[in-house]
């Protein structure tokens, strides 16, 4: 194996990841903050769908990832108001999101099959791009994975560094507590949900106007719930989400290398690969923890009403 | 208006809401039909009653509910004892492949053993594939929503793999289908010029089973209580994981069954989307139905004549068939909406105010 052929692998991962890092991104914030959106996989679609039309009638892509983030957002403030408002069963309702995500994607996106735009370019940061070996897939991609780095740097950053931090994680482990101290829980636990929306609604834009710049029905194809694994991957820590999006780019890539090694399997065979992987993660984090309650935020799922 | 908590849980409110949420739907879908530039009442018609208004039509809506129903029995005992299986997809699915290999394998045979057979293979491919995430949870403890779901993409993938390599018609013209079946393997027709099967009548014989199992037997009362407080049920001494096998093996049996009656019903043969989403709209079902025999077999059929409405809404208004899972969203939506009426009611705010008035 040469360099150039690293080179193209670790570009490539980065590339596959970064969907997975930007939902993962949004669904842990909103797990932090105590809800459990099984919706990720709905709110990407429907995010690709608009992001995609938006991007094809006015023939700009940045419009089009600004309809797709308020297309996420959008729909995750559907979820919220009756996961949270209207005290519902935070799994079924995250269920009813993708369900409905899916259907009202495919709905939206019917006349649009087939049909394609010139996607986001790579643009390469000077000299940054040519360091040997990670220059290509750190600083020659497109913009949508920078903003996904900026983005990741940000949550970082409130996470650990920010009283915002804090606060979201206090209603997280317990908004009762966090009510007494006059933090509103709700509102928070909204804002969180939205941010969630909107980074999947990125990260369906991403897949509809970067990845493959097209619209097809299910485009999201699963990564809404690998995502879900991922930050269950992570136990819920920023940084982990980051290597946990890589990996599992890499995993959905391994068949550049057996290919490239001359092996002929199946493209569906090796299209199950990701889910694999993502079932071997989960059962490799819980036998090692035994007790995913010690990671978890405390209060996740759980419905809160401060006039109980 | 406030929101607050009822002293007991409404029973009327249980009933009432998956109908409150049909309105609602129903008026959503008026609106939607009318952004749409379509008349709101007469695309209504299209959509829910012109696809029954017919004996042709019934039979067609029967054909739906038979592997929705199906899937949604299975589902029914998991949810009750809150083991959310996702997976009825991909159990559909995996019993679909391997059914419809073993139809593949009997092609040349006679007799009475090839149907049951064919829907023992199925039922036990799709005891197979829920069993993983059986296995997977009672080991290892790894979430079974997240497991289920990445089953069926697995499930899925198998299937395109099948259709497009060792399956594949070889006289078929190269498209990613699987030969006819051989009209011996595939379930006798109630009518002629009916597509409805024997299917059916699984389906109405394992809705009396769970019905008698659910509220006759300890294994009902276990599945209740385990449901309701797993901390109760290990106390009790009921046997979590036995519990959890039996209930993932017998779901996933069911959307197994509910695969042979599809491929060897109406299709007839192998083809990459074989399910239309069934074991997801199954959970609707479920929802809607109130996890009871009878509510989830009015469930079906509502959620079966979404697929026909949205069939017939391609035909007659040339909207996009998609807009059957626009419409199987709504339902589950609006009823989780309206479930909120269940253990709260909605009190005007001048009422509060008046209240607290009399209170001093």
């Amino acid at each position: 194996m040469d360099i150039s052929m690293i080179e193209n692998i670790l570009f490539a991962m980065v590339r596959t990841g970064t969907p997975l890092l930007l939902v993962a991104l949004g669904a842990m914030m909103s797990e932090r903050s105590g809800v459990l959106n099984l919706g990720q996989e709905g709110m990407i679609l429907v995010g690709a769908a608009c992001g995609f039309i938006a991007a094809y009638a006015s023939g700009n892509l940045g419009l089009g990832v600004v309809a797709a983030v308020a297309a996420g957002a959008a729909v995750s403030l559907i979820f919220a108001f009756i996961a949270l408002t209207l005290i519902s069963n935070q799994v079924a309702t995250g269920l009813a999101l993708t369900i409905f995500g899916t259907g009202l994607s495919a709905f939206l996106g019917a006349g649009y099959v087939g049909q394609t735009v010139t996607g986001f370019n790579t643009v390469a940061i000077p000299y940054l791009s040519d360091i040997p070996l990670i220059g290509t897939a750190l600083f020659a991609q497109d913009l949508l994975v920078y903003l996904s780095f900026i983005l990741f740097a940000a949550v970082f950053v409130v996470m650990r560094y920010t009283r915002l931090g804090l606060i979201i994680r206090a209603v997280g482990e317990n908004p009762e507590v966090a009510h007494a101290l006059g933090y509103k829980v709700l509102l928070v636990r909204y804002c969180a949900v939205m941010f969630g929306g909107a980074m999947a609604g990125l990260a369906g834009a991403y897949l509809s106007l970067a990845y493959t710049p097209m619209w097809s029905e299910g485009i999201a194809a699963g990564r809404g719930w690998i995502a879900l694994a991922l930050v269950v991957f992570a136990s819920w820590r920023t940084e982990r989400i980051l290597l946990g999006a890589w990996l599992f780019g890499f995993a959905s890539i391994l068949h550049l290398l057996l290919q490239g090694y001359g092996y002929e399997i199946s493209p569906n065979l090796l299209a199950m690969l990701p889910y694999v992987v993502t079932i071997i993660v989960l059962v490799m984090m819980m036998y090692r923890q035994k007790n995913q309650g010690l990671f978890a935020p405390r209060s996740l799922g759980q419905p809160y009403h401060p006039l109980k | 208006m406030r929101i607050e908590k009822r002293l007991h849980d409404s029973q009327l409110m249980v009933y009432l809401s998956p109908l409150l949420a049909l309105l609602l739907t129903l008026i959503s879908g008026a609106l939607l039909f009318a952004l749409l530039g379509r008349p709101p009442l007469g695309s209504l018609y299209t959509f829910f009653i012109a696809p029954i208004s017919d004996l042709y039509g019934l039979s067609e809506l029967a054909v739906k509910v038979t592997p929705l129903l199906l899937c949604a029995i299975g589902l029914t005992l998991c949810f009750k004892a809150k083991i959310w299986n996702i997976g009825a997809e991909g159990q559909f699915v995996f019993g679909a492949l391997i059914g419809g290999a073993v139809t593949l394998q009997l092609a040349e045979s006679e007799g009475f053993w090839v149907l049951p057979a064919i829907i023992a293979s199925g039922a036990l491919a799709g005891m197979a594939w829920a069993g993983i995430a059986a296995l997977l949870l009672t080991r290892f403890n790894a979430n079974e929503i997240l497991t289920t779901i990445m089953l069926n993409y697995i499930a899925v993938n198998l299937l395109l793999w099948a259709v497009h390599g060792p399956l594949k018609d070889p006289d078929g013209l190269n498209f990613p289908e699987s030969a006819l079946f051989a009209s011996q393997t595939l379930l006798p027709v109630l009518f002629e010029d009916y597509r409805v099967s024997i299917a059916i009548f699984i389906a109405l014989f394992m809705l009396v089973v769970i019905w008698v199992v659910l509220t006759r037997t300890l294994l009902g009362f276990q599945l209740r209580v385990m449901g309701e407080n797993h901390n109760a049920a290990r106390f009790a001494g009921f046997k979590g994981k036995t519990l959890i096998w039996l209930l993932l093996c017998f779901s996933g049996a069911m959307a197994g069954v509910a695969a042979i009656s599809e491929t060897n019903g109406p299709v007839g043969q192998l083809i990459p989307t074989l399910s239309l989403g069934y074991g997801y709209a199954a959970i609707i079902v479920v929802f809607m139905g109130r996890m009871h025999p009878l509510g989830i077999l009015l469930a079906s059929c509502l959620l079966g004549l979404t697929y026909l409405g949205g069939e017939m809404a391609q035909i007659d208004q040339g909207l996009p068939k998609s807009i059957t899972g626009l419409f199987q969203g709504m339902l589950l939506f609006y009823l989780l909406a309206c479930d909120l009426l269940i253990s709260y009611r909605l009190v005007p705010k001048s009422r509060l105010a008046k209240a607290a008035v009399s209170a001093q």
